[in-house]
């Protein structure tokens, strides 16, 4: 009995039966046509001055939390302003700020557990913060000081930390994506409870890693989230140059990721759609995908209060009380100066209009938990923890010359720790002519 | 002893440390299903079902990244590329991301992973299945890279290499697969392991240094037995690891034999014997050189298809004593 005795041939419920796909005949030719009009709708809790839209959306978390959000995106903000700035002068060889990213940071680290692994891409410093990573390691990681616990291996912002579950930044794009399906395959063997998180931008999600990735995670079960930060540039190319399909939530369904599009400038949106994403990834074993929109904003300008280092521009006029609005948000990186493919005008609308700062800052105020007093003095408190512990990292030595050979391999091989002893005789020798002061011992 | 081929070996090896440590899994294309491309994984996805056995989706970069990541967590990932010609599509993972892990991480992040596959010249499959990647490989720190030529070399040198907590390339040959050779009975136990690192001495000679890897040591042995009946004893010397490579038995023994000779499948330049006489130059053994060294490699041209070009595109027997006659200059 072969295929074509199954059905009758002609017979009106004749059914496809490819091994690929299952689906219906159709006797009309159409092509599906790519939806980037009216593309999937943006997922959001509050409205831009800060007004829950729909009150069973709000996440009602209690005042110290909520607190702790603001706090957070607020000390990054801080830190990635001081840290850009000792960059600009030469302090530190490279860095990436994480303005307008503060949002899909800290409203998805919140939704978290705090064993859940973290695969970064560069730009989810908040996410550390908010797991309690002291500001001494970040500058310490910036510095490339003997405090650092990478050993002043990499660039700045290739933070790493174990204990906190967030995996050394790598700085090839979008490498993670598998290996977080392969470390997301891992876990479920071992542990029915955890869940992976993997960050990228929307522009990595252009390579080759990201499509096995996404299809991976689908046929392996495994439960993880992936969360692309889509800011609408990646260095120069807009998303009308990256892609022509509606962005990365659309590409989902054709992995068999059940997906979702947020504002990323709206900390419950985003706390809510990664907390349901991330409880059903632990209970179903599959993948989901959230696209958190945002917008990158390189504009220039002045912080609002003075800092003690050395200004190397003019402030700009004030801000109106308390709004953000004014605070860069960046450049790609350091390396990057986008007053060259930004309008002025494209700029000063996110600028004014909307920043997850200014939103939750709001919501805040809403409710009567935060105040202009609190804003003064939380400014200057947490601008002098920066500043504190930025001078502080400055002035510790660098790491020991030794660690040159170490952690090539787990264990040190007979030449390389020939070559180590080879370099301690020699600075035993020689070691009046090298800047030996500067290292730890 | 029984005559055992190296695909049996690999197969022992896999089987083996399967069941010894349930941490260790094997993933790639077609080898739970299938039995392997090249039947290496034979019976094993049966026996141990689909934890332990993975058929991917056509991804290398896919799948060396989800390898790297699970081994990032606590597994022990075995990930077969059907050949390491693929293994280009997922070289980025492999270097910038297996080897350099633990250096970049400070020691955080140990990435104990196998990757493993036929390398260099098969049989007729032209210049993009045909690449050696021994010097490649070789290349990078942070890698550990074995080339097994034996049966026994390959089963232990597979046991150490799963056991090994560092990232290991392990080149095998898929002409070498259904070759069998001597096993001892030693090497058929199941604690049987090739220490990483040292070179086995296969033929003991004093006229001249043969060093070779892989398929080539073949060669050179029966090189050795073709210039024996000329009164030439040759020193056979099977590298069995590339990276870290132990460069100290070919140098003890050229400092016996006056002579080198190099022997490999792949392209000459930047390649293994190119290592070899530049590592032999900076050591001890140069004083003992009454010649220059000899490299005998694959030609410097893609693969070609045609037989006739093909089998004069790599080592023949005839060439390895072409190269020890030049050396010794008879």
């Amino acid at each position: 009995r072969g295929f074509f005795s199954r059905q009758e041939l002609g017979s009106p419920e004749e059914k496809p039966q490819f091994p690929g796909a299952s689906a219906e005949f159709v006797d009309h030719l159409e092509f599906i046509q790519p939806n980037v009009l009216a593309g999937i709708p943006v997922y959001r809790v509050m409205d831009r001055q800060g007004h829950v839209l729909r009150p069973s959306e709000d996440p009602q978390l209690p005042k110290e939390q909520v607190l702790k959000l603001y706090k957070t995106m607020t000390l990054l903000n801080t830190m990635d302003r001081i840290l850009y700035e000792s960059q600009r002068q030469g302090r530190i060889s490279f860095y990436m700020t994480n303005y307008g990213e503060e949002g899909t940071h800290v409203g998805s680290a919140a939704a978290l557990e705090p064993s859940d692994l973290v695969f970064g891409q560069y730009r989810e410093a908040g996410v550390l913060l908010y797991r309690g990573y002291p500001l001494e390691l970040f500058m310490a990681q910036c510095y490339g000081n003997a405090n650092d616990p990478g050993k002043g291996r990499q660039m700045p912002v290739h933070y790493g930390c174990r204990e906190r579950h967030f995996v050394t930044i790598s700085s090839p794009l979008a490498t993670q994506i598998p290996q977080a399906v392969g470390a997301a395959y891992a876990i479920k063997r071992a542990d029915a409870s955890r869940a992976v998180v993997c960050y990228f931008g929307e522009g990595a999600a252009s390579e080759g890693d990201a499509h096995a990735g996404f299809n991976f995670a689908a046929t392996l079960e495994c439960p993880i989230v992936f969360f692309c930060r889509n800011n609408g540039y990646a260095i120069s190319t807009p998303t009308a140059e990256q892609y022509r399909g509606d962005g990365i939530a659309a590409r989902g369904p054709g992995y068999g990721l059940l997906s979702i599009r947020v504002d990323g400038n709206d900390v419950f949106a985003v706390f809510n759609a990664t907390r349901e994403a991330r409880r059903r990834a632990v209970a179903e074993n599959q993948p989901f995908l959230i696209e958190a929109m945002t917008y990158s904003n390189p504009q220039e300008s002045a912080p609002n209060s003075p800092t003690s280092l050395p200004q190397t521009r003019p402030p700009s006029a004030p801000p109106k009380s308390w709004e953000f609005r004014a605070f860069r948000i960046g450049h790609h990186s350091t390396s990057d100066d986008s007053s060259a493919y930004r309008s002025v005008d494209e700029v000063n609308y996110w600028d004014k209009q909307d920043h997850p700062i200014s939103r939750l800052r709001h919501y805040l105020d809403n409710r009567g938990w935060w105040d202009e007093q609190q804003e003064k003095s939380w400014r200057k408190s947490s601008r002098k923890m920066v500043l504190e512990a930025f001078e502080q990292a400055e002035k510790e030595p660098k790491p020991p010359p030794h660690l040159l050979f170490s952690d090539v391999y787990l264990e040190m091989p007979p030449r390389l720790q020939r070559q180590r002893e080879e370099l301690e005789r020699h600075l035993e020798t020689y070691g009046e002519h090298y800047p030996l002061q500067h290292f730890q011992k | 002893t029984s005559q055992v081929t190296v695909r049996d070996a690999l197969n022992q090896a896999l089987d083996e440390e399967l069941e010894r440590d349930e941490r260790v899994f094997l993933l790639g294309e077609e080898v739970a299903q299938y039995d392997g491309a090249y039947k290496i994984s034979r019976g094993l996805w049966k026996k141990y079902g689909d934890k332990r056995v993975i058929d991917t989706p056509i991804s290398e970069m896919g799948f060396a990244g989800i390898a790297v990541g699970a081994a990032m967590v606590w597994l022990r990932p075995v990930c077969e590329f059907m050949t390491f010609n693929f293994s280009m599509q997922a070289i980025d993972q492999v270097i910038n991301s297996a080897a350099k892990t633990c250096y970049m991480s400070a020691g955080s992040i140990g990435v104990p992973i196998v990757f493993r596959g036929p390398n260099g010249a098969s049989a007729g499959v032209a210049a993009q299945h045909s690449q050696c990647f021994a010097a490649w490989y070789g290349h990078c720190p942070g890698l550990k890279v074995v080339s097994p030529w034996s049966a026994e070399d390959a089963k232990g040198l597979l046991k150490a290499s799963i056991r090994d907590d560092n990232p290991v390339v392990m080149l095998e040959n898929e002409l070498l697969y259904g070759v069998p050779f001597e096993m001892s009975e030693q090497a058929q136990s199941k604690e049987f392991l090739i220490p990483i690192g040292k070179a086995k001495i296969e033929r003991q000679g004093t006229h001249v240094t043969l060093v070779s890897h892989s398929r080539p040591v073949g060669h050179c042995i029966e090189a050795a037995t073709v210039l024996a009946k000329e009164g030439v004893e040759c020193e056979v010397i099977n590298l069995r690891t590339i990276r870290p490579m132990d460069i100290e038995t070919v140098e003890a023994s050229v400092v016996k034999t006056n002579h080198l000779v190099t022997v490999e499948g792949g392209w000459p330049q930047f390649g293994v014997g190119a290592e070899i006489c530049a590592r032999i130059m900076e050591g001890p053994a140069f004083n003992y050189l009454d010649a220059p060294a000899v490299r005998v490699t694959g030609a410097d041209v893609p693969m070609p298809y045609a037989k006739i070009l093909e089998d004069n595109c790599i080592p023949q027997v005839k060439d390895i004593v072409f190269a020890v006659k030049k050396a010794l200059n008879i």
